[in-house]
Formats: structure tokens, C-alpha cells, sequence
């Protein structure tokens, strides 16, 4: 006979104020086998978890349902309890009073009612719940990192300075990221390459990190701890091994009109090319795309050039498997191209830009060699305009949420304009401006006073040309809306950041979570930022939502600091909410008949055949069996067995059919 | 039928939909109170026996949501939960059972205001469809007696 106890919370109001707790408690108390019940202001506290804990030990109790928040919040804590109580942890079971009842319904009989319907479900599912005890799996120690911008950097050297092996991938030719290409940086103005180069170095030198650029995940098996990635390592067309960096291919190249990705097209660079000169690695790729060997089959100057004859032409893709505990991702973000702002000319008007191209504009290593020219004609504007929120904060262009960084990068790209172009001027058009952060407000505080910066609180409508010039058209809704007209020599769109194009596609690989605008969704926004729902993923940087540098590398350590807790670890406990097929004894043996639609079901390739074999040895039938290490508890076998011979832990037949009858007792 | 108030109960997913129905509940989404959620490792641990038990049961509608396509915690579970679906729908409707009642759906963790609004919406149209009591008809009559009628 089971004693079950039913601990009903009131969550401070939470719960309190729509549900009618004291009820709740009464009418579980009523219930077959429920000895014992009681309402708590906050069942989670110190105070209510010994309630539960005495309950436990002088009711002699066998099983506890909490009516309180989500299990998805709670459901460790009170587990935990009831162990530390001596009651097995699986045999207690949560109740979602709150997020399910209490915050969605209004106060009344009905939700009173509802409460104690999902109570009385979870008391009659608990009677069939059996005790079971963690599984053990072991840990490799090797973190794979992807993206190797600054989060990616980070996560990589922190990792591998705890003493673990590290794995990094990038997908283009050198790592670095967005950071590598930005000119100074807020609020400090200190340069860019100047503090991430030597870190770029630290990587490829650290001893415990294997850097794979030009490389992307092809695919993941497994799970925390035990994962198995395919990479695929693009083939670069030169052997790296002997490749001495010398250069002197890229100068040879005779191709060499192609928009440099890494100057946001205001530069050109060759077909074999380094992305820039500080990359790491510092050996070159050929970009198979524009190469003409490859598009018109001959040419192969590089080839006759390279001095320790390094380039491959005929080498291929490779794929290179790696035994992974944990992973970081860290792939970043992307602008959104401007072009989808007819109103703004851009790609119309050459000196229309964005906020990237003008960061290489600025840039001591970027195509002007940081003098600020315009595209079109080479010439120092004398007016500049820079619109921020072009894209975020716009419903109307499917990005409501606000970029972040915008802000304080047209504060800095005023400044940096206004000290270089003395007699120039410069004007922002803003919405809001949002510099919280240390030292953020001051920055853009020094940019309107000591640097002369006009900032324009209104949007602007439409930009044209006219006489050579951009004529920015716009309203100051600080003077009631009143128009305003420049006549600029170049705009910078402060353009919204968005999440990767192939973010949706990665995120299914891991089978991570990702948010509406796809965006990696962390575990809880506020107490795991770092972790997503998949256990041993975790997050750093802006793939999660729009990040800046500091934020990028305090998220990216917090990443780390996970993953080396993992990794403290040898033996990891799993939960046991696996599948098992049943067993009987002889002649029986099992239930199972061998039909085995099980194993073409299981994605994880967890069951596998068995032989029945009796004394003698002779074979008496093949079963199923599930391999508990590779079982991830979905259940799917479950529902196609055909004679009911599997079942799942936690959710087993005789539960969830119980739980059925029992809601329609008095629903 | 404006008084009647049905009786639903909702088989989800553990990492999509019952997450969006917290997420309902932390951004405080208001919505219909006549849903009682089951909740399940994954769509497709739900053997679909357990419909048919519901109704036997007394339900008025069932829902049924996981993961999006290519969603799934599992890989693929969603998938194998669709094509049964497709399968017992058809055998459904055979059988006579309104399939009406039957309301499949994806919603994802980020979708809390989806939740609600699915639910609204199927509590609203099984309130026009009405207590499920030809279900009951059927299934109260002992085998032996739908035999001698037959």
C-alpha cells in the first residue's frame, strides 16, 4: 500500500493568489493513499524542504508529490530532498501548479479545480513509480569549440589552460572573428587587432588546443560527455605542412579583382589569399569559387611560383572524427545586409555603408589605410551621417528587438571621424540612445561634448542623390517633429545584427534549442545564460543574442568554467528515464517477439539484438535489448513495440495509462 | 452549447511544448482553464492507444504538440509521432470517431503565446462540437450487445 505525501506550495502569491491552496491540500488528502498532506507558503525554502523531509521520515512515506512551479525548475531540488530523506528520487514527482495553473488562469473554482486535477493525476501516476538508481557513463576530456572569433578565442584558451585538450573550429581561412576587423574599440579606443592578435597567437601556439580553420561540423552523434563529431575540414588546396607562408603566390595570382570578404568588399583580394595579414594560421587558401584554374582550368601560376611546391590542387575535403565531452558554441553573428532598406539607397549609392565598412574605412589595416575616403571618389567627406536602428527596433522589418551594440559603435565611429577629419562634421540619427555599461554613457557623453558630434533624435525617411551629394532627409522629433534636410557626403547605416545564416541548420546538427529570430536559446535566461537545453552545449558569445566584446569574452570564460566543471568529473550520473525491455523467467524469458521494428526506430542506435541462449547454449530466440549508455529516453521504441515488451522509465505504460483514468475520475 | 465546458487533455513533449506552456505561465499569457497537460519524454513515446483511452475516458478533445519538424530533442521522435498521426487519423475517421477532436499541433519552447492561443482556439471549437457523448454511446454498450443489434 502506497503513503504518499502531497505537498502543496503556495509560491509566496504565485500560486496562492488564484489557486486555493488549503483545497488543494484537503482534496489530495482525501485520496487513496495519500497519508499525509499539506499547503506551505514556499515548499523550495530550507523550512519547506525539511517539511517534506520529516513527512518523509515520520509518515514513513513512499512517494512525495509536490504541487508547486515547473518540474522543469524544481524538479532536481526536491529530489535531491527526498533523497537526502532516504525516499528513492524518482519516486517524487512534481505537480506544475504555477506555470501550467496559477500565472495562466484567473482566480476562481476552475482553477482551483484544474490544481487539483493535475495533482491527483501525478498521486495516482507515483503509485506505479519505481525506485531506480543514476547511471554511470564516462567522460572524455576534450572540448570542441565552434567559431573562432574573440567568444570562440576565449572559451578555447580557457579550457585548454585548465589542462584539457581543446578542439577548435573556424570556418573561415584564419580565426579572429568580427573583432579582428574592427578598427578601435568602445569605450576604451584602444585598437582591436592590437589586443586580439596576441591571443589569436596564444592559440595556435597552446599546446592543448588543435586549431582546424577552413572547417566546419558535418555532423554529432551522442550525448554529455560522450559525443562523437565529424568535421570537415575544406580543403585549403595547399599542404600546410610545407607551405612556408612566404606569399608569394598571392602576389603571383593574376586574379585579382575579388571583393575581400574581410574589408567588406571596399577592398579586392586574390583568389589565393590570406583573409589579412595578421591571420593565424598564416598560409593561404585558394578560393576554389573564383580561382581560374578552377573555373577555366588552367593557369596554375601559384604552382609554378610556390618555392616548396605547396599547392594541391587535387586535394579533397576531409573528414576528421573526434571523441568530444563537451561543446561551446561560439559562432557569432552577422549584419544584416542593408539592401532590404529601399529607402536608404544602399547598393544604389556607393557611399551608402554600413557600420562594418566603415570600422575597415577606419581601420590602420583596412583598405584606406584608416584615412576615412568615401567609396565612390576617394574624397574626405566633409558631412557624415549615421543612421543607428537601421533594421533593429522595427517591426515592419522583422526585427523588433534592439542590436545592442549600435549605440555605442556610432559613438565611436563619430569620434573617430571627428579626430581625424578636423573641419568635418558629423550627425547621428537616433532613436534612443542605450549605453548601459561601464563607462558607456560617458563615451557617448564625450563624443556629443568634447568631440562635437550632433545627435538628432528622429529617424530618417528617405536618402537620395543630388549634385554629387546624399541628400538625408529626416525628422527632429525633439523640435515636434520638425524636418530636417543634410546634404552629406556619406551615410553609415548602423544595420541590425542578426543571427548566422546557417544558425538554424547548426543548431539542428546539435540539437540545441534556438529563439524566433534564430538565435541559440539558452538553457534560462537568467540563471543558465551559458547552457543550453541539451546537456554538455553550451553558449558564449553573440550567436546567443546581439553581444559586445566584453560581454562575448565574460560569457565565453562562464562557458568554460562549465565545461572544466564537467570535466573535474570522470564518471558522469545520468538519469535513469531510459527504455528497458522486460524480462521473465524461463520459459518465458521475455515478452519481446524479435520483430526488432525497435532498432529501426531508435535514433540513437541504442537497441540492439540479443541471443536467449538456455544452458546448454542452444538458441531459444533473439530479443531486443536497449544499450543504457546510449539510450537518451525518448521513448520512441516504446510506442511502436508491438506487443508491449519495452517501456520507459518514468513513463512507463502503467503510468501514463493511470494518469489518463485518474484525470477522468472527476474532470 | 455556451455553458458547456469540455473537457481536454493535452499529450506534449517534455522539451518543446510543455516548455512553452511555461513560458506561457512566466510571461502570464491568460487562457482557457479547461486543459490538463500530460506530460511526455517526447511525441513520439505517445502510443496512440491512449487517445482512444482518453475519449473512453470521458475527454471531449485531445491535443497533441511536440517539437517543430526538425526540432526535436530526439532528432526525430516528432517525426515518427506525425506519421502515426497520419496513420490513426485515417483509421480514426473510419471507425467514426470525430476526428475533430483530435487537435495536433507544434509548438516550440520559445512559443508561449502559440500555446495559449491554440488552446483558446480548441476550446473554443470543441465547445461548438459539443459534449463528446456519441463517443460514449458507442463505447458504454458491452460487445456482446452491439453484436446481437448488429
Amino acid at each position: 500500500m502506497s503513503k504518499i505525501g502531497v505537498f502543496v506550495c503556495h509560491c509566496g502569491e504565485n500560486i496562492s493568489s488564484t489557486v486555493d491552496c488549503a483545497k488543494v491540500a484537503e482534496a489530495a488528502g482525501k485520496y487513496d493513499g495519500v497519508t499525509f498532506s499539506v499547503a506551505y507558503k514556499y515548499m523550495c525554502s530550507d523550512p519547506g524542504q525539511t517539511i517534506i523531509k520529516n513527512a518523509i521520515a515520520e509518515k514513513g512515506l513512499t512517494g512525495v508529490v509536490v504541487a508547486s512551479c515547473s518540474p522543469r525548475m524544481h524538479e532536481p531540488t526536491f529530489r535531491k530532498a527526498c533523497a537526502e530523506a532516504g525516499l528513492n528520487p524518482y519516486m517524487c514527482e512534481m505537480a506544475n501548479l504555477r506555470e501550467h495553473c496559477s500565472w495562466v488562469h484567473e482566480k476562481g473554482e476552475e482553477t482551483t479545480q484544474k490544481a487539483i486535477d493535475l495533482v491527483r493525476v501525478l498521486v495516482e501516476k507515483i503509485k506505479y513509480n519505481h525506485s531506480l538508481n543514476p547511471i554511470k557513463v564516462p567522460v572524455t576530456k576534450t572540448a570542441l569549440v565552434i567559431g573562432g572569433g574573440i567568444a570562440g578565442i576565449q572559451a578555447s584558451l580557457d579550457i585548454a589552460n585548465t589542462g584539457h585538450k581543446v578542439i577548435l573550429i573556424e570556418k573561415d581561412p584564419s580565426i579572429g572573428g568580427h573583432m579582428s576587423q574592427l578598427s578601435e574599440t568602445f569605450p576604451t579606443l584602444d585598437c582591436s587587432q592590437c589586443i586580439l592578435t596576441p591571443r589569436m597567437v596564444e592559440v595556435a601556439q597552446h599546446p592543448n588546443i588543435t586549431l582546424y580553420t577552413y572547417a566546419g561540423l558535418e555532423s554529432l552523434e551522442g550525448f554529455i560527455g560522450n559525443f562523437k563529431a565529424k568535421i570537415r575540414k575544406k580543403s585549403k588546396s595547399i599542404d600546410e605542412k610545407i607551405c612556408t607562408g612566404c606569399g608569394l603566390c598571392i602576389t603571383k595570382c593574376p586574379n585579382k579583382k575579388i571583393p575581400s570578404e574581410f574589408n567588406e568588399g571596399l577592398g579586392n583580394r586574390t583568389a589565393i589569399y590570406v583573409p589579412f595579414p595578421q591571420a593565424v594560421p598564416n598560409k593561404p587558401v585558394i578560393d576554389r569559387i573564383h580561382c581560374t584554374y578552377y573555373t577555366k582550368g588552367k593557369c596554375r601560376i601559384c604552382e609554378k611560383v610556390c618555392p616548396t611546391q605547396a599547392i594541391r590542387f587535387d586535394q579533397e575535403d576531409q573528414i576528421v572524427e573526434a571523441e568530444i565531452g563537451a561543446i561551446v558554441i561560439a559562432t557569432g553573428f552577422t549584419v544584416k545586409q542593408p539592401d532590404f532598406f529601399p529607402e536608404y539607397g544602399y547598393g544604389k549609392y556607393p557611399d551608402v555603408i554600413t557600420g562594418l565598412q566603415f570600422e575597415r574605412l577606419a581601420s590602420a589595416s583596412g583598405p584606406t589605410l584608416g584615412e576615412i575616403r568615401r567609396p565612390s571618389d576617394g574624397k574626405i567627406p566633409q558631412k557624415i551621417v549615421f543612421v543607428a536602428c537601421a533594421g533593429s527596433r522595427d517591426q515592419a522589418k522583422g526585427i523588433p528587438y534592439c542590436s545592442k551594440i549600435c549605440c555605442m559603435y556610432i559613438a565611436k565611429h563619430a569620434m573617430l571621424y571627428q579626430h581625424k577629419v578636423h573641419s568635418g562634421k558629423s550627425y547621428v540619427f537616433y532613436m534612443d540612445i542605450r549605453a548601459g555599461g561601464k563607462m558607456y554613457e560617458e563615451f557617448v557623453r564625450r563624443a556629443i561634448e568634447d568631440d562635437g558630434v550632433n545627435y538628432i533624435r528622429g529617424r530618417i525617411s528617405r536618402i537620395y542623390e543630388k549634385n554629387g551629394k546624399l541628400i538625408v532627409n529626416g525628422a527632429d522629433t525633439l523640435l515636434n517633429a520638425m524636418p530636417v534636410e543634410i546634404e552629406a557626403d556619406m551615410v553609415v547605416l548602423a544595420t541590425a545584427g542578426v543571427a548566422n545564416e546557417g544558425a538554424e541548420e547548426l543548431a539542428q546538427k546539435l540539437h540545441v534549442s534556438y529563439d524566433p529570430y534564430h538565435f541559440f536559446a539558452e538553457a534560462h535566461p537568467k540563471l543558465k545564460p551559458v547552457e543550453t537545453n541539451t546537456a554538455g552545449i553550451f553558449l558564449a558569445g553573440a550567436c546567443q543574442a546581439p553581444r559586445d566584446i566584453p560581454e562575448s569574452v565574460a560569457m565565453a570564460s562562464g562557458a568554460s568554467a562549465k565545461v572544466a566543471g564537467l570535466f573535474s568529473q570522470d564518471e558522469l550520473t545520468r538519469e535513469p528515464l531510459i527504455a528497458v525491455v522486460n524480462r521473465q523467467p524461463a520459459p518465458v524469458y521475455s515478452s519481446c517477439v524479435g520483430c526488432f521494428l525497435c532498432i529501426s526506430a531508435c535514433p540513437y542506435q541504442a537497441i540492439e539484438k540479443e541471443e536467449l541462449r538456455n544452458r546448454n547454449g542452444d538458441l531459444i530466440r533473439s530479443v531486443a535489448k536497449v544499450n543504457p549508455g546510449l539510450c537518451q529516453g525518448c521513448g520512441t521504441c516504446v510506442a511502436f513495440c508491438r506487443t508491449k515488451s519495452i517501456d520507459i522509465q518514468g513513463y512507463t505504460h502503467e503510468q501514463v495509462y493511470s494518469e489518463v483514468m485518474a484525470l477522468f475520475n472527476e474532470f | 452549447m455556451a455553458d458547456f465546458e469540455p473537457k481536454i487533455v493535452a499529450f506534449v513533449c517534455n522539451w518543446c511544448t510543455y516548455a512553452g506552456a511555461d513560458l506561457t505561465g512566466t510571461s502570464r499569457i491568460k487562457y482557457a482553464s479547461n486543459v490538463r497537460i500530460i506530460r511526455f519524454p517526447c511525441t513520439g513515446r505517445i502510443d496512440y492507444m491512449l487517445l482512444l483511452k482518453a475519449f473512453d475516458e470521458g475527454a471531449d478533445g485531445i491535443m497533441v504538440s511536440g517539437c517543430h519538424p526538425n526540432d526535436c530533442h530526439y532528432t526525430s521522435g516528432n517525426f515518427h509521432a506525425r506519421r502515426r498521426w497520419i496513420m490513426f487519423r485515417s483509421l480514426c475517421d473510419f471507425m467514426g470517431i470525430d476526428i475533430r477532436r483530435i487537435i495536433f499541433s507544434w509548438v516550440s519552447a520559445a512559443e508561449g503565446a502559440r500555446w495559449a492561443d491554440i488552446v483558446n482556439t480548441t476550446v473554443a471549437s470543441i465547445r461548438e462540437l459539443g459534449p463528446y457523448d456519441e463517443y460514449r454511446k458507442i463505447a458504454a454498450k458491452p460487445i456482446m450487445e452491439v453484436e446481437n443489434h448488429g
